[in-house]
């Protein structure tokens, strides 16, 4: 009766591999010391940007806060309100550490928001495209292909120059320059599994579409897509600075890491190098973390390289 | 091969078309440029005369047909800060960004397929290792960062280099470029090394996988095995056949070098397209901006189609033609 109802058999199998994949797939990750090294340092960036306003020296968004006559401070310099400015401050008199800490935690949150969204995007039509073929997944795929033929910052700017700056606009532009990663991934990693046996076999049940879709080609197409997410993290992060920098990002009341480097820029020339030169520190050590786990997730993952 | 040709330029017309349709009604909806342009103090009657003398009191359709006729004369409207035609603006600055990018290419040319076969032959060497590293670092490291380091380094601290402009430049079969004066390739160095440096990683890297694959066949074995010398094993057997997927990348990079210049001349200050794409973004001057993602896009898509073809040309197996024209 089981099969008729369509449930999962359960199987009475009590294999130490078949148990615990998430052990086995930790064991195999921790094997590259240098990827464990990434994934504490990683875990170390993510505790200081959620702490942020707990353990930054001041709140940089505050003016009240801020004493210009404190600007542009080399750092180790005492500050007059008491404390040191580890890391100097900027033209404004913003301890630069709680600058990077705040800059650090918004940095993080668009490159990962921008991500999943564009993950969840690319997947729906990644999976539609593959499952239901013909006109549909040929539009998907031609959209996506045209869109990857042009260079992700010339599309950032394209749609910046036309929605306006913004937390949510910027978020929007990641989004749309990401969505044709997943879409492509998805779909040929969908293209393959559909054609496998227990496809197959939930087809002859005649279990309903959308619960094939979801409940069994859905958990076997992820893999590939957590390896690019990882590695689009790193890449919106990136792209995020880049498009600051050029002024086309965030608004200067919230500065990510990308502003904090290009509101520095201007004092480079003058020999105030910490002001850009701290939070760009702070960016590179963000992206190498992400592109170390990527890596070591790429090859855990590859069933190409399993022994 | 015609069809495949005329089809791929039939999809690159498509992708034109829609492109500057969507160029045009995005840039349509920034900002209002007469607030820029006309004196804050104005009345409204001058604000209404100002705002008819651009072209902005028509329906936004009638705007964009009155676009697509005069951009297919070549007249992409006039620019609002400079009041010259904005097409003259971007290929008045056109050469300075192509100068730029065509040395940027060679630098990672002429370093990255030698470093690609030197990693690539010796995989497991310390010098391999080191030149892999080396690439993945230049893969990461965002290009306006490696900007910030090289002009902090040799502008700030070494005061080698100059940090912006492109210095003397003489005249090429009247075009002005920097690469002939001392001057000048002092100002180009740091900016085409920093536009280099994403292009150098990714030919490291295309040229060492392709190097590593191309020597275990059978035919570079059997080179070897005839006693060949491995200068000629390398230059002639291996490079041969890794030559076509390098120069398709070659090809495509062509058309994001342009992009990536958008970076690499605003650190600089480099007076190419680019800087000026920033510029006018800022000051809201919609027909230069306009104007420069109407030329970056074609061409780009010239370049795309252009390497479409030769690849088809150079690579008889990769021919996507339908069964039907296989006979000829």
């Amino acid at each position: 009766m089981r099969i008729v109802t369509g449930e999962p058999i359960p199987v009475r199998v009590r294999d130490a591999a078949a148990q615990a994949p998430w052990r086995r797939f930790a064991e195999e990750f921790a094997e590259s010391r240098i990827a464990l090294f990434g994934l504490a340092l990683l875990v170390f960036l993510a505790v200081v940007a959620i702490a942020a306003p707990w353990i930054s020296p001041q709140n940089p968004y505050d003016l009240a806060q801020l004493d210009v006559l404190d600007s542009k401070l080399a750092p180790g310099t005492p500050a007059a309100a008491g404390g040191l400015y580890w890391l100097g401050t900027d033209d404004q008199g913003r301890d630069m550490l709680s600058g990077i800490f705040y800059g650090l935690r918004i940095s993080l949150t668009v490159g990962i928001t921008s991500t999943v969204i564009a993950l969840a995007i690319g997947l729906a039509l990644g999976m539609l495209g593959a499952y239901v073929g013909g006109w549909l997944d040929a539009l998907i795929m031609r959209v996506a292909d045209i869109q990857l033929s042009f260079p992700a910052i010339l599309i950032a700017l394209i749609l910046l120059a036309v929605l306006g700056q913004g937390t949510g606009k910027i978020i929007a532009a990641l989004v749309t320059v990401q969505w044709a990663y997943y879409a492509r991934t998805v779909r040929s990693a969908a293209l393959v599994e559909r054609e496998k046996e227990y496809i197959e076999a939930a087809r002859v049940l005649a279990l309903p579409k959308w619960r094939i879709l979801v409940k069994h080609l859905l958990p076997n197409c992820l893999p590939p897509l957590i390896v690019v997410a990882t590695v689009q993290v790193a890449h919106a992060i990136a792209l995020e600075a880049t498009l600051s920098f050029l002024g086309l990002g965030l608004p200067i009341t919230e500065p990510s890491l990308g502003l904090l480097i290009a509101n520095g820029f201007q004092y480079l020339m003058s020999g105030k190098y910490w002001i850009s030169f701290y939070p760009g520190v702070a960016l590179l050590v963000t992206i190498m973390a992400i592109n170390l786990v990527a890596d070591q997730l790429r090859d855990v993952m590859n069933p190409r390289l399993k022994r | 091969m015609l069809a495949f040709t005329i089809r791929r330029l039939a999809q690159s017309i498509v992708v034109l078309a829609a492109m500057a349709l969507i160029v045009f009604l995005g840039v349509y909806a920034i900002g209002n440029p007469v607030e820029l342009l006309v004196n804050p103090m104005a009345d409204e009657a001058e604000r209404a005369r100002a705002t008819a003398a651009l072209g902005l009191d028509k329906p936004v359709l009638e705007q964009f047909a009155i676009f697509l006729v005069r951009a297919a004369q070549g007249d992409l409207g006039r620019s609002f800060v400079y009041n010259i035609p904005a097409i003259q603006l971007i290929l008045d600055k056109l050469p300075a960004t192509l100068e730029l990018a065509a040395v940027a290419m060679v630098i990672a040319i002429a370093l990255g397929i030698p470093l690609g076969l030197l990693a690539g032959l010796r995989p497991n060497s310390y010098l391999g290792r080191t030149i892999m590293a080396g690439s993945i670092l230049g893969f990461s490291l965002p290009t306006f960062w490696v900007g910030l380091v090289l002009i902090m380094l040799f502008s700030v601290e070494l005061g080698w280099l100059p940090s912006n402009g492109r210095g003397e430049t003489v005249l090429l079969l009247g075009v002005p470029v920097s690469f002939l004066t001392v001057d000048g390739l002092k100002h180009l160095a740091m900016p085409a090394l920093n536009l280099a440096l994403f292009r150098l990683a990714l030919l490291i890297r295309l040229t060492r996988a392709s190097a590593r694959e191309a020597a275990l066949q059978d035919y570079v074995k059997f080179a070897r095995a005839k006693g060949l010398a491995p200068t000629r094993v390398i230059g002639v057997h291996i490079l041969k056949n890794i030559v076509i997927p390098i120069v398709t990348v070659i090809g495509l990079e062509l058309g994001s070098v342009i992009a990536g210049a958008i970076v690499t001349e605003t650190i600089f200050a480099w007076p190419g397209t680019g800087k000026l794409l920033i510029d006018s973004i800022n000051q809201l001057d919609r027909p230069v901006i306009v104007a420069y993602l109407l030329v970056i896009v074609t061409i780009f898509i010239a370049i795309n189609f252009a390497v479409d073809v030769l690849y088809s040309l150079l690579d008889p197996r990769v021919r996507l033609v339908a069964p039907a024209a296989a006979g000829h």
